[in-house]
């Protein structure tokens, strides 16, 4: 086995754009699960409308790239406010149930061959981001230190990536500590006691919900971006859940929370699939057992088992406070 | 409010079909065959065949849910594996190769062992850990995508059918038709809901089951013993959502997904029928699945599944609490 090689693997997901994608949209789920306690189990729909927004505008209507970006934060817009209005009156089961199926509804309704002209349908939409490899001012070539080596490309929607994240994550940190977080995250608290200090707690819980689609919507957009192409089966609901996972590894209602989570996530997602099929192809696991093409779906197993094992044991993450993330969602 | 509610099907359309009537300029007309009445007959007939096997997997979805107030994700993953362990019994070169009926109660034996088998080894012990409701979902999801991915390295990614009852011809019903095996499914799965109905009305078991529903503390103090109902309850889904696996892969195809792209159905129903409801499962799960199979007269087949989000978005604007479920319990 090539240790190294597993190793620079699972070091370049780790700090890949993807891991940058991922923390960004897991940024936007924690502002709804961490501060406000609101159950969104579909933030892969606001992912996928902020990465077809963009793809829509640019290649099926040949529209400027900004456009498209403003497109897709229109798009998440219009997406929160139609999860929310019915939902958010409820109780905390609905808007899980409605996000849960949204996400899965929306990713029928783009791939299906009635919105095939615009969408393309099941093969989806490629090569609407030339705006934005155009804009790269890194010399073409490889770059690297150690094990980890990236092209320039990659590099480019890497360091907007985490740009973003960063910028992100220092607007929500002066949000979350201005009033107007105190009351969301009072809300996840006792909303009750929220209501009865004169707070709408409707109009709360709404801002949040939206305000965490467009930050999901722009990871859709970035994970657009870095691949050159949009399909519908890539914003599988799955996709939802590797979230929670990250995030509660990383420590949900903490602006750190999930930066590490994502990093750490992809670390070990890679490693395991590429120590996976090492051990497989030098036959330290029999090929009966497991073979090349099952290690997809047992990693995913394993994220499973992980995510059980975290919530019962180590609710609070990495990063977290156990007395917050004690929540009870009546 | 009226006016934020009038705000809602606007911006569907917007988001969704905007796009959607646009490309349909440019598409084609869906090919007409038989007459409107008798594709809306054959649409009527396959509806109501969709919709009780959608309840048969729902009504243990909502038992579920009125018990324990947990919303079990991985439900679809029971119907997975209820249709999938059939699978390896009559068809898998693996397996014994019975037919298909024995495989199909073996089934749903393993089904409620399963079900029994996660609330003793999961949801007992977090409940005892003090673990909370949303803490709770998060584990039925891990618990959804490991069971989802583990029948996908045992089952693999092929849709395939059962041995028996294969292919059939359809008896003439009117201008429209059934198969013997779809009409077959369709009694049993009524006559399944029956029992269940009988079961919860009759017996002391469901007495309490329904007593637990109504209110857990009150049910408590006058001497139910909750933890056996609430595993009773879980064993009832998880042989249910089997028995329902089975019938789906029987009239459509069993796939490793099969019960994943269900669950987004049976969602639907329990809302529209009432959240906690098991009555309510059965009514609302039947008229998701008639308005799946009727969208197909107007719209693309592949469309039909997202129409059960249209009407639970719907339901939560106008009778959040479902056709059948009581209002205070949704506030």
């Amino acid at each position: 086995m090539d240790f190294s090689a597993i190793v620079s693997d699972a070091l370049r997901s780790g700090i890949g754009p993807i891991a940058a994608v991922y923390a960004l949209a897991a940024m936007g789920l924690n502002l709804h699960f961490g501060y406000t306690g609101l159950l969104n189990f579909g933030q892969v729909g606001f992912m996928l409308v902020g990465g077809y927004g963009l793809a829509i505008t640019v290649s099926t209507y040949d529209g400027p790239m900004w456009l498209g970006v403003l497109g897709g934060i229109a798009c998440a817009v219009v997406l929160a406010l139609l999860l929310g209005l019915p939902t958010l009156r409820l109780r905390a089961d609905y808007l899980a149930i409605t996000t849960i199926a949204a996400g899965e509804t929306l990713r029928l309704f783009y791939r299906s061959s009635w919105a095939e002209p615009v969408t393309g349908g099941v093969f989806g939409l490629q090569r609407f981001a030339n705006d934005f490899y155009g804009l790269n001012p890194i010399e073409p070539g490889t770059y690297g230190v150690w094990l980890v080596r990236f092209s320039s490309r990659d590099l480019w929607v890497m360091i907007t990536g985490w740009a973003l994240v960063l910028v992100v994550g220092g607007l929500l940190a002066l949000l979350i500590h201005s009033p107007w977080g105190r009351v969301i995250r009072s809300i996840r608290e006792d909303e009750v006691a929220a209501r009865s200090l004169g707070k709408n707690v409707y109009a709360y819980k709404m801002q949040s919900l939206t305000l965490g689609g467009v930050i999901g919507a722009a990871a859709g957009m970035m994970q657009a971006i870095q691949v050159q192409s949009v399909n519908p089966d890539n914003y599988d609901p799955g996709v939802t859940f590797f979230l929670y996972t990250l995030l509660v590894l990383g420590g949900a209602g903490r602006i750190l929370g999930p930066v590490v989570g994502s990093i750490l996530f992809w670390f070990v997602l890679s490693f395991l699939d590429s120590a996976l099929r090492q051990a497989i192809d030098a036959e330290y696991i029999s090929p009966d057992l497991i073979s090349t093409s099952e290690v997809g779906a047992v990693r995913f197993a394993l994220v499973g088992v992980a995510l059980i094992l975290l919530v019962a044991f180590r609710p609070q993450g990495i990063l977290g406070s156990r007395k917050e993330m004690l929540l009870s969602g009546r | 409010m009226r006016r934020q509610r009038m705000l809602v099907p606007v911006l569907a359309l917007v988001l969704v079909m905007v796009p959607v009537i646009s490309a349909r300029a440019q598409g084609e007309e869906v090919p007409r065959g038989p007459t409107f009445a008798a594709r809306a007959l054959q649409a009527l007939i396959d509806g109501i065949q969709f919709g009780v096997i959608i309840a048969i997997t729902s009504v243990g979805l909502s038992l579920i849910f009125g018990t324990i107030h947990l919303i079990n994700f991985a439900h679809g993953e029971f119907v997975t594996i209820g249709a999938t362990f059939a699978f390896f019994l009559n068809v898998s070169a693996a397996g014994p190769g019975w037919h298909l009926i024995p495989a199909a109660l073996a089934a749903v034996a393993f089904g409620a062992l399963l079900g029994g088998a996660v609330e003793r080894g999961i949801w007992r012990p977090l409940r005892a850990r003090g673990t909370g409701l949303i803490n709770m979902f998060i584990v039925t999801i891990g618990l959804s995508l490991l069971l989802r991915h583990v029948v996908l390295v045992l089952y693999g990614t092929r849709p395939a059918s059962y041995a028996q009852y294969d292919i059939q011809s359809a008896i003439d019903v009117g201008p429209a038709g059934i198969t013997p095996r779809d009409l077959t499914v369709t009694l049993l799965s009524v006559l399944v809901l029956l029992g269940t109905a009988a079961l919860l009305q009759k017996t002391r078991i469901g007495t309490a089951v329904r007593a637990v529903s109504a209110n857990r503390d009150l049910a408590e103090a006058s001497g139910i013993d909750v933890q056996r109902v609430v595993l009773f309850v879980w064993m009832l889904g998880g042989g249910l959502a089997a028995l329902g696996g089975v019938f789906f892969g029987l009239v459509e195809i069993v796939t490793w997904d099969m019960g994943f792209k269900l669950l987004l159905l049976m969602f639907a129903g329990i809302i529209l029928g009432g959240l906690g409801s098991a009555y309510g499962a059965m009514v609302g799960s039947l008229v998701i699945g008639v308005v799946a199979q009727m969208s197909t007269l107007w719209f693309p087949v592949d469309l039909q599944y997202a129409w059960a989000l249209l009407v639970l978005i719907l339901v939560l604007l106008f009778r959040p609490q479902g056709i059948l479920g009581r209002a205070e319990r949704v506030g």
